[in-house]
């Protein structure tokens, strides 16, 4: 089994508390499946959208990351699965693709090859 | 751990309803913004790291310190409720106030000093529903929408409207004050009233919503009736009215998902403990002199819950009743209602007269059930092709898939 990292980007957030209730429990309804499948690793954490850049040699640290919300990294998680094309058949069934968001899966890469 | 239904809803109305007693009635889309940041904020945290112990809490605690830091910022820019605005001074007073305007007994005083707000008399009827849906019900105006047949930019548009005369008016309504609390609290209950009916009678196609209307109203007007000004007898009959009628809500539909008339529901599938509740209500409301027409309408629909079958409805009993309703609320549709039920006590001919002598007819106009009453007393004269017209007439008015389905199989039916 290889491990993969989901990175969510974007999506909108629920228009009502009714809405964000029934985007909230499709996930944990998504996250209990991956768990019963045995393909969560760590469900990982969400992240504040405000953050700093630090750059070059002299360190400089700006606001950023300055991505457009739809592109910002809103949380990660850590799965298993025996291929990319099975872990990115797992993302399909995530629910921030119902509200316009997307999930970045990207392998880990092996200590031991 | 589950979430209870609807519990973001609850909290956003007990959420709004204490933010707005702290920042003041004039900043109410501040105390919006905070509570939809509380909700954003739920969703990222719990959907990777699970539901928290406490959720209510958890939320608060987000409000809180969303407020706080609101309070912070924007402490000179803003002018904040009276009360507020002395103890925001020092840093050390601004997280005390802000820890008492959450206080739970208070959040109680605050919802109901919010729906009485909200019943603005500035604002339409309709415009107050609205906004109680909304700002105590935690709806969005998608779902305030889908309640009213309505698209949900009108509704927006309606809303802020309405928020913005609210926040016009300046403070909040004082729910301590006995006599301003008597001389709003039948404004109160006609929108509880209305948003009940909306869900019992309305024209929305999703049985959902319908039903989150009714209990809605529900748990509202129990609200209402839990403060010492609010119990009077009017309200206990609103409830009593509210559970009566709800308790037949699970009958209405049969099991192909169609409308089934009074006179053909099964009724053992009424609710049997929420039309023990509606009576103990309406018991309760007996004390005193005052008859409401919620008291005559609560007596109308105890009748029909009191009949085991629908031959054995007490039809001279509520055709009385209905006479008493027309002369405290007297309505095109109350009149509609009791020639229906003069029809069943003595004869299809005389319901139909009493039909023709309803005053304002013309208000029913656009109303399908007036067309099928009229085409259901004409089908036991057997005029079959005249009830076949109204009929006709009635499926073309018809609101909602569930209700030409029905009207469809009155059409079949005069064959």
């Amino acid at each position: 089994m290889n491990e993969f990292l989901y990175l969510y980007r974007g999506g909108q957030r629920g228009e009502s508390p009714d809405q964000s209730q029934q985007i909230m429990q499709k996930w944990l309804a998504w996250m209990k499946d991956l768990t019963a499948s045995g393909n969560l690793k760590d469900p990982g954490q969400p992240l504040e959208t405000e953050g700093k850049v630090v750059k070059g040699k002299g360190a400089t640290v700006t606001d950023g990351p300055f991505a457009e919300a739809k592109d910002l990294v809103g949380g990660f998680t850590i799965v298993v699965a025996d291929s990319l094309a099975h872990a990115a058949k797992l993302a399909g069934g995530c629910p921030i693709l119902d509200v316009d968001g997307c999930v970045e899966v990207r392998p880990v890469m092996k200590m031991d090859m | 751990m589950e979430l209870s239904d609807h519990l973001f809803r609850r909290e956003a109305g007990r959420m709004v309803a204490a933010l707005t007693r702290a920042f003041g009635l004039h900043n109410l889309a501040l105390a919006e913004d905070v509570v939809q940041d509380a909700f954003c904020r739920a969703l990222e945290v719990w959907k990777l790291r699970g539901i928290p112990e406490n959720p209510s809490a958890w939320l608060m605690k987000t409000a809180k310190n969303r407020a706080v830091g609101v309070l912070r910022r924007e402490r000179t820019a803003l002018t904040f409720a009276p009360d507020l605005g002395r103890l925001l001074q020092t840093e050390w007073t601004l997280a005390n106030a802000v820890e008492e305007m959450f206080d739970p007994i208070g959040i109680k005083d605050d919802q109901l000093r919010m729906m009485f707000s909200c019943c603005h008399p500035r604002l339409s009827a309709p415009a107050q529903v609205m906004l109680v849906l909304q700002l105590v019900g935690g709806f969005g105006a998608r779902e305030v929408a889908s309640a009213f047949v309505s698209s949900p930019a009108a509704v927006e548009k309606r809303l802020s409207r309405s928020k913005k005369t609210l926040a016009e008016s300046g403070v909040l309504f004082d729910i301590a004050d006995a006599a301003d609390f008597a001389l709003r609290l039948p404004v109160v209950q006609r929108a509880l009233y209305l948003i009940f009916s909306e869900g019992y009678h309305g024209a929305s196609a999703h049985a959902v919503i319908r039903t989150d209307l009714c209990c809605e109203s529900i748990r509202l007007t129990r609200q209402l009736a839990e403060h010492p000004l609010g119990a009077v007898p009017s309200t206990l009959a609103l409830c009593a009215l509210m559970y009566l009628d709800a308790a037949r809500l699970p009958a209405r539909l049969d099991a192909s998902g169609d409308l089934s008339s009074l006179f053909d529901q099964d009724r053992s599938r009424w609710d049997r403990e929420m039309i023990d509740e509606g009576r103990a209500w309406l018991e309760r409301s007996a004390s005193g002199t005052e008859l409401s027409r919620y008291h005559v309408e609560a007596a109308i629909a105890a009748v029909h819950t009191d009949a085991p079958r629908f031959e054995e409805t007490d039809w001279a009993a509520i055709v009385s009743l209905y006479d008493t309703l027309m002369e405290i609320a007297p309505s095109p549709v109350v009149a509609l209602s009791r020639a229906i039920a003069v029809a069943q006590l003595r004869g299809p001919q005389s319901g139909l007269e009493a039909i023709d002598a309803v005053n304002d007819r013309d208000r029913l106009a656009e109303y399908p059930f007036y067309y099928a009453a009229r085409g259901e007393l004409e089908l036991r004269r057997k005029n079959n092709a005249i009830a076949r017209d109204y009929f006709q007439t009635a499926l073309a008015l018809a609101r909602n898939p569930v209700e030409q389905r029905f009207l469809k199989k009155r059409v079949d039916a005069c064959a």
